[in-house]
């Protein structure tokens, strides 16, 4: 046996293997990061930055960050939850989110990470950009409105799909996902709505038609426990070694 | 609740942009509304119909700003009312008529107005007591200062009903898990 | 015919490149160039040709700047718009344009000619407006000179044909110390470090003192020991000349005339570190410098100072290759341009892994600016000690400034470290400064009150750039086309950079646009927070730095911008009346929002 290794979270310690990221080790330990655009079968991303945590003076995104023996990091902090905040009023702003006509709502991480930060509004000008909806393929919607940009569906595609349905395009606040058709439409892909891409979605971008509602509104995934609970129980464990080298 | 107050709060309520559901989600407190009356008492609400706001300590508004009238309302609100509620998602994110925003104002009058068979007469009106439409819905608090924001379509009467009383007992109003929802 | 055309072309290229997807971005770049633009079917072969998925080929040429899939357009005419442009005039000028074109800015006129619009900084601020017109810059544009150009256009005559004075640009070099002075013949330093082993070469970079030039300032002799160490059998050096900080030039300058001594110093490098194969990135808006910096490498070549068994040296064997980078400021960060020379879209790399231990195709790479390069060629001629002598204990050497701005002589100056502001100034013939931006708009802006600090990694670190602001110059101007720049620049990777630099340019523009109130400064203010805080590189974590610190020493001139209420409206009520009133034909008192009194 190696000796067990500690860091540090919110002054508990948490075991970690090597290789393992703050996110990861914290999650499998059964403690909470908030975090969006991390999947535990997916290498981390590192774009949201709703997981950032403080160590050492300095501001990380937990789910990059190597967890290391001795390494002290502050998440449950006042501070860290209003950078959080920001940053889910952020997105919610960038992109055209009415919950009450989603039919993801109440299983969706965007709005069930609204509610466990507290957050009453998004704040902010909202952008109200124009971003169509591509109702072409015969089982599955595609809602750009809603997209965070967290590239699951990308790399679900390309990793586990072995399809490389979507791509992202543009750049800055026009970044944007495309499906990789040459007419731009769903319906000329090779998906089937049974791929690991439009599964992991994690907002309402990517639906499947036909079974809409067949959960009622208010016994949905998020409307019965938070967020917070409902990650730990999809979090490897015991720590399986998802670690970031490994992955890649 | 406890002993009535010598000075009751002042509350209007007002729906813009909006389809009174968040009204029907105040009434939704059902016989708790008893219970809030020794504290407060209504000024401009669809219940008392009194038309223009006067000064308050609360003002709710449900729906977003799609047009000129909407902002004089709000404005009118914002000048009487102490806190400004925006109550519900249409208020707070502009909601189901913000779904028009990424449509051309101009389309959308030509399309009903010119193009749509059933309304062919007289085509865009253009008489002054109708209010002019933005041509974009936007969420109240991109035209006038909002104080608290309590989301849901609409929000549940046990919402209101926590963050009136909250408010009521002089604290800041927190809408716990199950109270937030934005759908 | 002419779909045969564009497709014989495609099949050359691809070819050319060897049908290797890492060479896209090169690809993209050459149909650009040759066609004006890269239509939907050029994506959908060359995706066919690399076995890429085509919307991975549109991804990435839809990220740079420089390549366009909207449409054909012949001529392409785009201003720098970088604050010193401005201040020289850019923008009348630029009407004036689109004016004698009878056009709208950034839009394609209807038979696909000619379009006008901006762009970032093109690096000739010493010499500026500068404008690019198919990727060719053209300094000291003047109504005179758009006249012709009008001409030109409307004449439809190709742009290899117009008048070759247009495209001559100065050097401007002002003071020149150690680095620009030093003589140094080409093969000179090489022939020094070929005597000894390469371990030494690596001990006299660490007793140098040596660090980067590129604005972090992290040890050259350090990071060149960590590659050499790193496990891997294939190392690569790359120079990135991705020189992209508004208002910075030095590099275009080194790259013109000293090309010599930044190419030694890679190949120094590739010596010390055991790499066979380099990169020159090179910015795009610096194409016109390919032909020559390419002619340099042949001539090395032909010298012995590149290639197999360089100097005579068994097993030295390196070779320089240049790639051209496509308009991304964010490719001068070093993980995002090992990605653009992986031919992808130019994202920051998580790190760790850094890219000495897993760089350029996950090999270890050294990735080091033009000047730092320039740097290593002196140390290794003239010795580490020496070079420490130089400069302050903890900032060895000199380091070139590109300065303008308000001044007398703008241009290229070489400094050790430790110079003052207030000597820069003196030097320049900036007799009424208000401030500088040091460093660029990812730098900081000092006023007056600073002006006796340094220039070091210890006291006031810089890449180069030097703009200078008058008494005249309106410091919130300034701050929004640095806010603009970044909004502009940001690669939308993360959350706080991609949408927080655009709320920071919307709450600039409202404030610009006299509807600003005290709520929007507190929101710059958190929002520059966020992007402090959390944004995944430098581009983002720099992006609040002109708001900060202009808000914090010229905060009059946003205050005087204010309205007194406490509040405003996030837009124009009566302007978003406006068509609702066109379509109605009203203009009666109803039908307008005045603002509140």
């Amino acid at each position: 046996m190696s000796e067990r290794q500690e860091f540090l979270l919110d002054g508990e310690e948490v075991p970690f293997i090597p290789g393992q990221t703050v996110l990861q080790a914290a999650l499998s330990a059964g403690r909470y990061i908030p975090h969006l655009c991390y999947h535990p079968e997916f290498k981390p991303h590192g774009s949201c930055k709703v997981c950032t945590v403080k160590s050492g003076g300095r501001t990380h995104a937990s789910c990059t960050l190597p967890a290391r023996a001795g390494l002290e990091v502050d998440s449950a902090t006042e501070e860290m939850n209003q950078l959080r905040r920001t940053l889910v009023q952020m997105l919610f702003a960038e992109g055209n989110h009415f919950c009450p006509s989603c039919e993801k709502s109440g299983n969706c991480a965007l709005q069930a990470l609204g509610y466990d930060l507290g957050l009453t509004h998004a704040g902010f000008r909202h952008f109200f950009p124009d971003r169509p909806v591509d109702a072409s393929h015969p089982s599955l919607l595609l809602d750009f409105n809603r997209c965070i940009l967290c590239e699951l569906c990308v790399r679900a595609s390309a990793e586990v799909d072995g399809k490389n349905i979507f791509s992202l395009s543009g750049r800055g606040i026009g970044k944007h996902l495309i499906v990789n058709a040459a007419s731009g439409r769903l319906a000329d892909t090779g998906i089937a709505a049974t791929d690991k891409s439009v599964a992991v979605c994690p907002v309402g971008v990517i639906l499947k038609k036909r079974v809409g509602f067949a959960v009622p509104i208010g016994k949905r995934r998020y409307d019965e426990r938070p967020i917070s609970a409902q990650a730990l129980e999809d979090a490897p464990r015991p720590p399986a070694a998802t670690a970031i080298q490994e992955t890649q | 609740m406890s002993e009535p107050v010598e000075k009751k709060l002042r509350l209007a309520t007002t729906s813009l942009a909006g389809c009174f559901g968040c009204h029907m989600s105040f009434l939704d407190i059902d016989e708790r509304l008893l219970e809030l009356l020794p504290f407060i008492e209504f000024d401009r609400t669809p219940l008392t119909d009194i038309k223009h706001c006067g000064p308050c300590d609360i003002g709710l508004v449900e729906g977003g700003v799609c047009n000129a009238e909407n902002v004089h309302v709000l404005r009118e609100f914002r000048k009487n009312c102490k806190l400004l509620v925006a109550l519900g998602a249409c208020a707070a994110t502009g909601g189901l008529p913000a779904q028009r925003n990424h449509l051309d104002l101009a389309d959308c009058l030509q399309e009903v107005y010119v193009t749509e068979a059933s309304l062919s007469r007289g085509g865009i009106p253009n008489d002054p007591e109708l209010p002019l439409p933005l041509d974009k819905v936007h969420p109240i608090h991109e035209v006038v200062k909002v104080d608290y924001f309590v989301p849901g379509c609409p929000p549940s009467g046990d919402a209101i009903w926590k963050f009136l009383t909250d408010l009521l007992a002089g604290r800041s109003p927190k809408l716990g898990h199950g109270l937030i929802s934005y759908d | 015919m002419v779909e045969l055309s564009w497709k014989l072309l495609l099949n050359t290229l691809v070819q050319r490149h060897g049908r290797n997807p890492v060479r896209l971005l090169q690809m993209l770049r050459e149909v650009q160039e040759s066609k004006g633009w890269i239509a939907p079917e050029m994506i959908a072969d060359l995706a066919d040709w690399l076995g890429l998925p085509g919307s991975q080929v549109r991804g990435v040429a839809d990220f740079y700047s420089f390549l366009h899939t909207g449409g054909p357009c012949r001529y392409r005419v785009l201003f720098s718009d970088n604050i010193t442009d401005r201040m020289q005039g850019s923008e009348a000028l630029l009407d004036y344009l689109c004016g004698r074109l009878l056009l709208e800015k950034g839009r394609v006129s209807e038979e696909g000619l000619v379009s006008v619009d901006t762009t970032s900084c093109t690096g000739l601020c010493d010499q500026g407006p500068g404008l690019l017109v198919n990727g060719w810059a053209i300094p000291g544009v003047t109504r005179e000179r758009l006249d012709q150009i009008a001409e030109l256009i409307l004449g439809r005559r190709p742009v290899e044909q117009w008048p070759s004075d247009f495209f001559v640009i100065q050097d401007h070099i002002r003071r020149a110390g150690i680095l620009l002075g030093s003589g140094l013949k080409p093969g000179e330093a090489l022939r020094v470090a070929s005597q000894r082993d390469p371990v030494s070469l690596l001990e006299q970079v660490k007793a140098s003192g040596l660090r980067g030039r590129g604005g972090a300032g992290f040890a050259t002799g350090l990071k060149w020991e960590a590659c050499r160490n790193a496990p891997g059998d294939q190392r690569y050096v790359v120079c990135n000349a991705d020189e992209g900080e508004p208002g910075t030039f030095k590099d275009r300058v080194l790259l013109s005339r000293y090309a010599d001594l930044v190419f030694e110093g890679m190949t120094l490098c590739a010596y010390a570190i055991g790499a066979a194969e380099g990169f020159l990135y090179l910015r795009g808006e610096y194409r016109y410098l390919l032909e020559p910096l390419r002619e340099v490498l042949n001539r090395r070549r032909a010298e012995g100072l590149l290639g197999r068994n360089i100097l005579g040296r068994q097993g030295f064997d390196f070779d320089i290759e240049i790639h051209l980078g496509a308009g991304a400021y964010v490719c001068g960060e070093e993980s995002a341009l090992i990605e653009s020379l992986e031919g992808k879209r130019g994202i920051p790399r998580n790190r760790p892994p850094y890219p000495v231990t897993q760089g350029y195709l996950q090999r270890p790479t050294t990735v080091n600016n033009v000047e730092t390069f320039c740097a290593a060629a002196l140390i290794t001629h003239k010795g580490g000690d020496w070079y420490r002598s130089i400069g302050t204990p903890k900032s060895a050497g000199t380091k070139l400034l590109s300065i303008s701005g308000d001044c007398a002589k703008p241009g290229i100056y070489e400094y050790p470290f430790g110079t003052s502001i207030r000597q820069i100034l003196a030097d320049c013939g900036a007799e009424d400064a208000q401030a500088v931006q040091v460093s660029g708009p990812s730098g900081r802006c000092i006023d007056a009150t600073e002006f006796g600090r340094r220039i070091a990694f210890e006291d006031l670190p810089t890449a180069g750039s030097f703009m200078i602001f008058g008494q005249e110059r309106d410091m919130f101007e300034v701050a929004r086309n640095f806010v603009e720049f970044f909004a502009h620049e940001s690669c939308g990777f993360c959350t706080p950079c991609r949408v927080g630099t655009s709320m920071l340019k919307g709450a600039m523009e409202k404030i610009a646009a006299g509807h600003g109130t005290a709520c929007d400064l507190g929101e710059i203010e958190a929002l520059d927070r966020v992007l402090n805080q959390a944004a995944h590189c430098g581009l983002g974590s720099a992006a609040c730095n002109s708001t900060l610190d202009t808000l914090k020493k010229f905060r009059p001139t946003y205050e005087r911008r204010l309205k007194s209420l406490e509040f405003e409206p996030a837009f124009d009520l009566d302007g978003a009346l406006a068509r609702a009133r066109r379509m109605t034909g009203r203009d009666d008192a109803g039908a307008h929002l005045e603002t509140e009194a």
